[in-house]
């Protein structure tokens, strides 16, 4: 070998072992330590709450779904008293945490390298001989994953806690596909959760200050997790089309209309006017009391119209899960690349 | 002998503008070579250039003898001192011996430690409750306890009192007589620099005026000092710019 090729060759790295990635396991505990204890916080509180707030909650249900005969007037009145006594407990708790992913990525991620490039010590961080792909690494893979894991384990507690609500066992409060529990049972709270960093991280990146990151963050998430539950996630799976009103409790409808005799849709006002013709005849059930059965689907269908309705089953779930968790870990994985590639090349 | 720093043709812009350009230049080790020229003439950017920071938008730059700037051996060899000495506020001494013993394949925490000791800095002290000079001093540390080859001072000594500068000064020419570490350091006050440099780039309006030793510099311009020598350059530069 001459000595011309020798020196061409100082230029790759081959030659020269990398500092070890464990030594950066300390650096990112060091300095990031209290992001993670706010984290670990933030869950704590609120799985202590659910927690104190649940074991009571479920002693009570359990009365109510011991309950028998289940369909007579005392069970019924008991599954009542229930429902006034803790829904909006749980529905206030639902959501409270559908920010929680917002939050942890808006404040625990964001400010990572923001605070570096605001203050200038990225000038330091990013000539030490740990090279700036390796350093942005192992700062932002193992929070992130920390994180996500923390929130996975959350959401296994909030499950439990929120069963009374989404079980076929009571009067069936939401299907567990509606918005406001979708997102914080199964994969999705963890995904949504890794989301939220990988934007929090490349906002960071991007914005190259902590406090526009951080807002930036909160109305990026804020708009992906709002088209996902309004507009995306209704459209995963086509949906099933029923003509019969009665779907099962766990089904979660998207959409209903009626047709007229020509198969043109009713608008709203059109079936409003033909129902002012609707007079249902009271039933004398008891020698002092009359049960109306009130079926205006009946009515109109009766009538030559027909009833449509779109909905997801309850059946679709998990697919659902995997389907988001699937796309959010995608595209986290992307935006993370996204970072990286900008802390390479645009540096300084 | 090799070059600390190899440029050729090198060029960097930044939305449109050529913040620096056309620079070819071979700085050659055992030197402490100042950079200097006015505000806007692109020494810092020819730094972050040298340094990995920033990528060449034209052109190549070389260090430590033909290695890619900002590849792992370059960073191994090279400390880098930026402009207001950045260290985190947050955490102590101590703690930012160890953060830059972690991040670096070799670190003398004995050479760091002592150093510090002798400046009296308290290792239990948060750098932000340290002076400005005590700051730089700490920086400066952290940078010679990784053993460069290649030390990279931008401005180290605009925010500093006279009595931090001559300290700082001292703390870098003490490295240099101790492992003849090669020193680049940018500075626009070339007065502070008399002392100290024995080479001399002088760059204007994103171009290199002036480059080589001092001594030969002086001699074939008929000059006593750096700092005539430099203003005289400037001024033709300036005249030929109207």
């Amino acid at each position: 070998m001459t000595a011309l090729t020798m020196s061409a060759r100082l230029g790759n790295d081959t030659d020269l072992r990398p500092v070890p990635w464990r030594r950066m396991a300390w650096v990112t505990w060091r300095q990031h330590r209290f992001a993670l204890a706010g984290v670990a916080g933030l869950l704590g509180v609120l799985a202590a709450y659910l927690v104190f707030t649940g074991l009571p909650m479920h002693h009570a249900y359990a009365a109510v779904a011991a309950c028998r005969p289940a369909s007579s007037l005392a069970c019924g009145n008991a599954t009542g008293d229930f429902d006034n006594a803790h829904w909006s407990t749980a529905e206030a708790i639902a959501v409270l945490l559908q920010v929680v992913p917002a939050l942890i990525g808006a404040f625990a991620v964001a400010p990572i390298l923001a605070r570096e490039l605001e203050t200038g010590t990225f000038r330091y961080a990013w000539t030490q001989g740990m090279g700036r792909t390796r350093w942005t690494l192992a700062k932002l893979v193992p929070l992130a994953v920390t994180v996500a894991a923390a929130a996975g384990a959350f959401s296994v507690l909030f499950y439990w806690y929120f069963k009374p609500f989404v079980d076929q066992g009571l009067q069936t409060r939401l299907p567990p596909l509606a918005p406001l529990v979708f997102d914080l049972h199964g994969v999705a709270f963890a995904a949504w959760t890794l989301a939220a960093c990988s934007i929090g991280a490349l906002a960071g990146m991007l914005i190259r200050r902590v406090v526009p990151a951080i807002a930036a963050t909160m109305a990026a998430w804020a708009g992906l997790a709002l088209s996902a539950g309004l507009f995306l996630r209704q459209h995963y799976l086509t949906p099933l089309v029923a003509h019969n009103p009665n779907l099962p409790g766990s089904a979660w409808i998207i959409s209903s209309w009626y047709t007229g005799r020509d198969g043109k849709p009713l608008s709203q006002a059109a079936v409003s006017q033909f129902l002012q013709g609707y007079h249902p005849a009271a039933k004398q059930v008891g020698p002092n009391s009359f049960q109306t059965n009130l079926d205006p689907v009946g009515y109109i269908t009766q009538h030559g119209y027909k009833f449509w309705v779109t909905y997801q089953p309850g059946s679709r779930f998990w697919p659902f899960q995997w389907i988001e968790g699937g796309y959010l870990l995608g595209l986290s994985v992307l935006l993370l690349a996204a970072t990286i590639w900008l802390v390479r090349h645009r540096a300084a | 002998m090799t070059n600390v720093i190899e440029a050729d043709h090198l060029g960097k812009h930044y939305r449109g503008t050529w913040a620096l350009r056309e620079c070819t230049l071979a700085i050659p080790a055992g030197h402490v070579a100042a950079l200097v020229g006015p505000n806007g003439a692109g020494k810092t950017t020819l730094l972050n250039l040298a340094v990995g920071l920033a990528a060449p938008s034209a052109g190549a730059v070389t260090v430590l003898g033909g290695r890619t700037a900002g590849s792992r051996a370059a960073l191994d060899g090279i400390a880098f001192v930026a402009q207001d000495t950045p260290v985190y506020q947050n955490l102590s001494a101590k703690d930012l011996l160890h953060l830059t013993r972690n991040l670096n394949r070799h670190f003398d925490t004995g050479y760091a430690r002592g150093r510090l000791g002798e400046l009296g800095i308290p290792l239990k002290r948060k750098a932000g409750k340290l002076s400005g000079g005590q700051q730089a001093q700490l920086a400066l540390t952290l940078a010679l306890g990784r053993r460069p080859r290649l030390l990279v001072l931008d401005e180290p000594l605009a925010n500093l009192d006279p009595v931090a500068r001559h300290d700082f000064m001292a703390t870098v020419m003490a490295a240099v007589a101790a492992d003849g570490v090669s020193v680049l350091l940018s500075s626009h006050v070339l007065a502070e620099l008399e002392r100290v440099a024995d080479y001399l780039i002088l760059l204007s309006q994103g171009q290199v005026q002036l480059a080589g030793k001092a001594g030969d510099l002086l001699a074939s311009h008929h000059m006593v000092g750096l700092e005539e020598l430099a203003l005289a350059y400037l001024r033709k530069t300036l005249e030929v710019a109207k």
